[in-house]
């Protein structure tokens, strides 16, 4: 889908399948190889929307993805109508973590996923609400 | 070195190695996911216990050029057919994940 200067990726994020989960970012990342963006670029968006699919099938029963990428940026918006997160700080903090024991058993649940976000974009925003829901925007630059 | 020139270095069995001329440049061991995606250097090699579907997507994210799978550990069907479809290397050995990267920092 194109609008003027951005091409517009559109995922529907499956909760509780393991199987599928990191699909999504497996798909943008091909794209974005395919669009010529760098290797260091591709890494970053890769590992942050990976964390961020990850969290939404873990922790919200799934959602939606958006990737909006521009000529010099590439923005990643996943919402979801989970339960929300109490306390951001905390779950900022690297290893806090809420996941199940049969999550971890995964390799998932190491509490390191926020942080990898914060660190591997140029900017996060986090709209969240007990009971409503969780909007992560991660932008990174090109 | 290649992922090839690697496996046969280290005496491991190529359980699925689609790209053998790939450069290794480094390496990297853990099992939780988090830690490997945001540690793991590109191109290195990542040793792991771990064998289900989500060591190929994090394996193909994170660009590393090989998984080794220490400890004789079997990759499940699903995760063979999926690291076939997205073109990644993977290697297994019986020793364990020290022995392992212990072999591989005298070989990179
Ligand atoms: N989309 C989300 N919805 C609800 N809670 C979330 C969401 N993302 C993260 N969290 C909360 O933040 C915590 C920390 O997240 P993260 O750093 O990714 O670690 P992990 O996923 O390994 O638990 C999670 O354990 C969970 O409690
Ligand atoms: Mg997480």
């Amino acid at each position: 889908m194109i609008d003027n200067d951005k091409v517009n990726f559109h995922f529907d994020i499956d909760g509780d399948n393991f199987t599928t989960a990191g699909e999504a970012s497996v798909k943008i990342k091909k794209a974005l190889r395919q669009m010529g963006f760098s290797a260091d670029t591709i890494r970053r968006v890769s590992v942050a929307m990976y964390e961020g699919e990850i969290n939404m099938v873990i922790h919200a029963d799934g959602g939606e993805a958006d990737v909006n990428v521009y000529p010099n940026k590439i923005e990643i918006i996943l919402a979801d109508k989970g339960p929300g997160i109490p306390d951001i700080e905390k779950a900022m903090q690297a290893g806090y973590s809420t996941a199940p024991d049969d999550i971890r058993s995964l390799g998932f649940g190491a509490g390191m996923g926020l942080p990898n976000m914060k660190k591997y974009t140029d900017s996060i925003d986090i709209q969240t609400e007990v009971g409503v829901g969780t909007t992560v925007t991660m932008v990174v630059n090109v | 070195m290649t992922v090839a020139e690697l496996s046969v270095k280290l005496g491991a069995k190529n359980i699925c190695l689609p790209s053998p001329e790939r450069e290794v440049t480094g390496a990297y061991t853990g099992d939780l996911l988090s830690w490997v995606m945001g540690r793991a250097p590109a191109d290195s090699a990542w040793v792991t216990i771990m064998s289900n579907l989500n060591v190929v997507a994090v394996a193909s994210l994170a660009d590393v050029a090989c998984v080794i799978l220490s400890e004789n550990v079997e990759l499940d069907s699903d995760a063979l057919k999926k690291a076939e479809n997205e073109g990644i290397n993977i290697l297994s050995v019986a020793d364990g994940s020290y022995e392992t990267c212990a072999a591989l920092s005298k070989l990179i």
